[in-house]
C-alpha cells in the first residue's frame, strides 16, 4: 500500500485520505436525512460495510440506519486500490473517521453562524443540532454539497475513545437481513432491462491455442445472437443463460486446440519448483553480534500444494458496451485496478469506462472476478447497448481462476552445544503470489493473452517486502534468533497461473516455521510454549500466546492416546494482527480437528463479532486447506474442476472454534481477515505429531501423507 | 403462453400455481431464476454437489440445478422467498440474523432450505443431526458453526412457540 511521505513534520492525513483528500469524494449529507458514503473498499463477505457505517455514525452522531453505503464506483469513489491484505479498517475506516470528524466540524460551524452562537455550545444527536435555549437545526436542513468540496485538513481530531458509542460494539451486519430473505444483493442476481446472457469456451488445456472452430454448429440455434471469436477467445451471446450454455457445449465439440503448456509432475512439486529458472532475493539478513559456536545444523523441508479459491459462486459480471461509456458491474476486489487493465486491453481511456462493484460470494484473493469482467466486456462489444451477463461454469471457476501458488520451504537452524539456535536460514521456492490487474503495462486478465492480438501473459510477481511480501510473507521470524538469512526464489515459469490467495505465502511459511520450532522443541524436550516465550520480546506477542495457552488449558502435550495438542503463533506480515492457536486433534482412521482455540490482538476493534467471525472463518478455512485441499493436475490439465475432485471441509468435519480478542482500544486497528490461517495449519500439524508421533511436512495432512511420513 | 397450452408445465411455487412455458427438460433452477425471477436460489455447481440451489420439493430439500422442470410437475416448491418475509419470518431466518450466521451469504439460501427440511421432520435435532443434515451444503467462508447454532436456536424457538 502506498504511503504518502512528507519531509516536514506536519501531521499526515490518515489512511487513504492522504491519497484522496477531497471530502466530497467520501461522503455527502443529504436533505432527506441520510448520509451517503462512497468508499472505495468493497464488501467481500467480511462485513466491512457495517464497520464503515459504525465509524461514520459514531463520528457524525447520527443513527446507523441513516448511513447509506453506495457501491464502490469508479466515477464517484476514492481510488482505494484493492480490498485485500486486511487493510480496510486501517486505510478506509480511519480515513472515514477523519472525514466525518471534519464534516461534523464544518456543519457545526455553519450551524453556529446560522444560529448566532458559538460552535462549542452546540450538540449533535442523530443529526439534530441543538444549541442553548430552543435553538435547533440539523445536518439535513443545512445539507449542502458545496460545503464538502474541499480537501481534508490534517489538524482535525476524531472523538476520544470514551465518546464513541458504536466503535467496539457488535452491531448487526447491515447486509444479513437481505440475504436471509433472499433479496437480490449479489452480482449473480443482477437483472437489467434487456439483459442478454454470455458464456465463454475456455481452451481445452492451459496454454492451448484455437486451431479450428466450426461455428456452423450454433448458427441459427434458437436464442443465439452472436458468436464472438478473437484469436483463441471464444464466446456466445444468447437470449437466455441456458441457450448460451447449450451453444458453448456445441462449440466445445467443434473446436480444435493445439497442445498447451507442460504442467509440472504433481508428485514431484518441490523438485519442480527448485529446478526452474528463478529470481532470487535476499529478503532479510541478520548478523549475529558474536558468531555462535555451531555444533550441528538441523534441516527440514516443507511443501504446500497449489490451492484453489474454489469460490462458492462461479465468477460473474455484467457489461454494457454503451456510448460514451462502457459500463461494467463486477465483484472485483479493485474497481480501479480492473478499469486500468480494461483500458489497456481495449485501448481506450480509463475515463470512458465505469466500473461498479456488486457483491459476489466470499472473496479470498484474486478469483475469476476480474477475468469474468473482461469476458463480459468482450461479449458485450458484439451487442452494443445491450447489457450482457456472464457467469462462469463451476469447472471454469475451479480450473481457470488463478490458483494459490505451490511452495517448497527449507528451514535450517544452527545449534550450539546446548541446542540453542545461533543461526537460522529460511528459503522459499514458489511462483509469484500476485498477478492482479492494474499494476503493470500489460493486462493480467485471462482472455488478454488469448486474443488475436495477444498481450504477453504476465508471470506472477511478489509484492515488496515493505508491504508484507508475497512468497516470503512471514518468512522472517518474529523470534529473537541471533542471526538469520531469509531467501526467496521466485519461479519464472508459470504453466499454472497463480495469484493472490488469502495470506499469500504466510500460510506456507508459518506452517513451516512453526512446525520446525515444534520439531526443535521435541528434540530439546522443551515445552513449545516456554520455548516461544523465551524467544519473544514483543509483549503483545507473548500475551496472545499466554492467553491461548490459558484458554485452551495448555498443559504441555499429550493427555490420552489418539488425542493430540499443538500450539502455533504468528504476527501476520510481521506488522499486523497477532494470533496464537491451540489445536486439539483426534487421530483415528482419519485426522479430525476437534477444537481450535484462537487468541488475537488486532488493535482497536470496531465490531467484535465481525472480528470473531473473521478469525473463526479463517481458522475453519485453514483447517480445510490443511487437511483436505490440493489442486490435482496431470501434465496437461487441471483435474480439480468440481467439488468432488476438489473436496473442502464439510459441516460434520468442522471443529469447534473458540476465539478470544485481547482488548487494545487505543492501538491502531490492524485487520483480522488473515491472522488465523498460518497458525491454525501449524497448530494442527503439531497436534498430529503429538497424537501420532508422526511429522507431516507436506500439506495437506491426509491419511496417505501420514502413512508416507511414517514409512 | 395460455393456461390451456398442453405443452406448458404446471408447478406450485411458494403457494402460487404457475404455468411454465419453458422446455420441460430445462432445470428447475433456470426456471426459478429466469422465467419466475426468483433469484434467492443460487447456482453453485450444476452437479448437485454444493447445495447452494436447494429448494423444498414436497418438503424435501432437493438441488434445483439438476432437477428438470418435468420432474417438478404438480409438486409444491418452496424457495427462500417463500420461507418467510421480514414481517412473517421463518424461525430459521430470525435465528440466522440473531446469530449473524454467515460471512458472504451466497450459500445461505440453500442452507436455510436444508435446515427447514430437517426441522420439519425433527423439531429437536441434536448438534450432530444438524451437521449431518447440512453435510451436503458447502460453505467456503467458514461460517459453519454459526449456522449450526442458528439452526439449534430456531428449533428451540419453534418448539417454544
Amino acid at each position: 500500500m502506498s504511503q504518502a511521505t512528507s519531509a516536514s513534520s506536519a501531521p499526515r492525513l490518515p489512511g487513504n485520505l492522504a491519497i484522496t483528500p477531497r471530502l466530497s469524494r467520501w461522503l455527502r449529507v443529504r436533505p432527506n436525512g441520510t448520509v451517503e458514503v462512497t468508499p472505495g473498499k468493497v464488501e467481500i463477505g467480511q462485513g466491512i460495510l457495517t464497520v464503515l457505517a459504525q465509524i461514520v455514525a459514531d463520528e457524525l452522531d447520527v443513527g446507523l440506519e441513516r448511513v447509506h453505503l453506495l457501491p464502490a464506483n469508479t466515477s464517484r469513489s476514492p481510488n482505494e486500490a484493492v480490498t485485500a491484505g486486511s487493510l480496510s479498517v486501517r486505510d478506509c475506516g480511519m480515513a472515514l473517521r477523519h472525514v466525518c470528524a471534519e464534516v461534523r466540524a464544518i456543519y457545526l460551524a455553519v450551524a453556529a453562524e446560522r444560529l448566532g452562537v458559538a460552535a462549542g455550545t452546540l450538540q449533535v444527536c442523530d443529526g439534530m443540532i441543538a444549541g442553548p435555549g430552543n435553538l435547533r437545526t440539523s445536518y439535513w436542513e443545512l445539507a449542502d454539497d458545496a460545503l464538502l468540496a474541499r480537501d481534508a485538513s490534517a489538524d482535525v481530531t476524531a472523538k476520544p475513545i470514551p465518546a464513541r458509542q458504536l466503535a467496539g460494539q457488535s452491531v448487526a451486519r447491515i447486509d444479513i437481513a437481505d440475504k436471509v430473505f433472499g433479496r437480490p444483493r449479489f452480482i449473480q442476481d443482477r437483472a437489467l432491462e434487456g439483459m442478454l446472457h454470455g458464456r465463454v469456451l475456455r481452451p481445452a488445456t492451459p496454454g492451448a491455442k484455437l486451431v479450428a472452430l466450426d461455428t456452423a454448429v450454433v448458427e441459427g440455434r434458437p436464442g443465439v445472437l452472436a458468436v464472438v471469436r478473437d484469436g483463441s477467445f471464444v464466446g456466445v451471446v444468447a437470449e437466455t443463460e441456458q441457450a448460451a450454455v447449450d451453444a458453448v457445449a456445441r462449440l466445445r465439440g467443434a473446436a480444435q486446440w493445439s497442445e498447451g503448456f507442460e504442467l509440472p509432475d504433481q508428485t514431484q512439486l518441490a523438485d519442480w519448483l527448485r529446478s526452474r529458472p528463478v529470481e532470487t532475493t535476499t529478503v532479510d539478513k541478520r548478523e549475529g553480534a558474536t558468531p555462535g559456536n555451531v555444533l550441528r545444523t538441523m534441516r527440514r523441508s516443507y511443501t504446500r500444494p497449489f490451492l484453489a479459491h474454489a469460490s462458492m459462486a462461479p465468477s460473474c459480471a455484467v457489461a454494457r458496451w454503451g456510448e460514451p461509456a462502457l459500463e461494467v458491474w463486477t465483484h472485483t476486489q479493485g474497481i480501479f485496478n480492473l478499469r486500468a487493465d480494461l483500458a489497456v486491453a481495449l485501448s481506450r481511456s480509463p475515463e470512458s469506462i465505469v466500473v461498479e462493484h456488486m457483491e459476489g460470494a466470499g472473496v479470498f484473493g484474486q478469483n475469476g472476478a476480474d477475468d469474468a469482467a473482461f469476458d463480459a466486456v468482450l461479449l458485450a462489444r458484439a451487442v452494443p447497448g445491450r447489457p450482457v451477463r456472464l457467469q462462469w461454469s463451476r469447472e471454469d471457476e475451479m480450473s481457470w481462476a488463478p490458483l494459490g501458488a505451490g511452495m517448497a520451504i527449507d528451514i535450517a537452524a544452527e545449534l550450539d552445544a546446548t541446542g540453542e539456535i545461533v543461526g537460522w536460514r529460511h528459503e522459499v521456492w514458489s511462483n509469484g503470489h500476485v498477478s492482479r490487474p492494474g499494476r503493470a503495462n500489460t493486462p493480467t486478465l485471462l482472455a488478454a493473452s488469448q486474443l488475436a492480438q495477444p498481450f504477453e501473459r504476465m508471470i506472477a510477481t511478489n509484492p515488496p517486502v515493505s508491504s508484507g511480501g508475497g512468497a516470503e510473507r512471514n518468512a522472517i521470524p518474529l523470534y529473537d534468533f541471533p542471526a538469520w538469512e531469509i531467501m526467496s526464489h521466485r519461479v519464472l515459469e508459470m504453466p499454472i497461473r497463480t495469484s493472490s490467495l488469502r495470506t499469500l505465502g504466510a500460510f506456507g511459511n508459518v506452517f513451516a516455521l512453526e512446525s520446525f520450532l515444534d520439531e526443535l522443541c521435541v528434540e530439546r524436550g522443551e515445552d513449545p510454549l516456554a520455548f516461544r516465550l523465551r524467544h519473544l520480546q514483543d509483549a503483545r506477542a507473548r500475551e496472545v500466546l499466554q492467553a491461548a495457552a490459558r484458554r485452551a488449558g495448555w498443559s504441555g502435550r499429550r493427555t490420552s492416546e489418539g488425542t493430540g495438542y499443538g500450539l502455533a503463533f504468528a504476527r501476520y506480515k510481521n506488522a499486523s494482527a497477532y494470533c496464537a492457536v491451540v489445536a486439539e486433534v483426534e487421530a483415528a482412521a482419519d485426522i479430525g480437528v476437534r477444537r481450535l482455540v484462537a487468541v488475537v490482538d488486532v488493535g482497536e476493534v470496531i465490531n467484535p463479532d465481525g472480528v470473531i467471525n473473521q478469525i473463526e472463518g479463517g481458522a475453519i478455512q485453514s483447517t480445510s486447506w490443511t487437511l483436505k485441499e490440493a489442486v490435482r493436475f496431470d501434465r496437461k490439465r487441471i483435474l480439480s474442476d468440481t467439488w468432488e475432485t476438489y473436496p473442502i471441509l464439510r459441516f460434520s468435519e468442522v471443529p469447534r472454534v473458540d476465539v478470544e480478542i485481547l482488548a487494545r482500544p487505543s492501538e491502531p486497528a490492524m485487520g483480522a481477515g488473515e491472522a488465523a490461517q498460518g497458525p491454525t495449519a501449524a497448530a494442527i500439524a503439531n497436534a498430529v505429531f503429538d497424537a501420532l508421533g508422526v511429522r507431516v511436512r507436506d500439506l495437506p495432512i491426509t491419511r496417505e501423507r501420514i502413512i508416507a511420513a511414517t514409512g | 403462453m395460455s393456461d390451456a397450452d398442453p405443452s406448458a408445465t404446471r408447478i406450485k411455487v411458494n403457494g402460487v400455481d404457475r404455468t411454465i412455458s419453458a422446455d420441460p427438460a430445462t432445470s428447475l433452477l433456470a426456471v426459478l431464476r429466469g422465467e419466475l425471477g426468483l433469484t434467492a436460489t443460487h447456482f453453485g455447481c450444476g452437479l448437485r454437489q454444493c447445495g447452494a440451489c436447494n429448494v423444498l420439493i414436497d418438503g424435501q430439500a432437493v438441488a434445483a440445478c439438476d432437477t428438470p422442470l418435468w420432474a417438478a410437475t404438480g409438486k409444491d416448491i418452496i424457495t427462500v422467498e417463500g420461507l418467510g418475509t421480514p414481517e412473517r419470518s421463518h424461525p430459521l431466518q430470525t435465528a440466522f440474523i440473531a446469530e449473524q450466521a454467515m460471512q458472504c451469504g451466497y450459500c445461505v439460501s440453500g442452507i436455510l432450505i436444508s435446515a427447514a427440511a430437517l426441522l420439519a421432520r425433527n423439531d429437536d435435532p441434536s448438534e450432530a443431526e444438524v451437521r449431518a443434515a447440512l453435510d451436503g451444503n458447502l460453505c467456503r467462508c467458514g461460517a459453519h458453526n454459526r449456522m449450526v447454532r442458528a439452526v439449534l436456536r430456531a428449533a428451540r424457538q419453534a418448539r417454544a412457540a
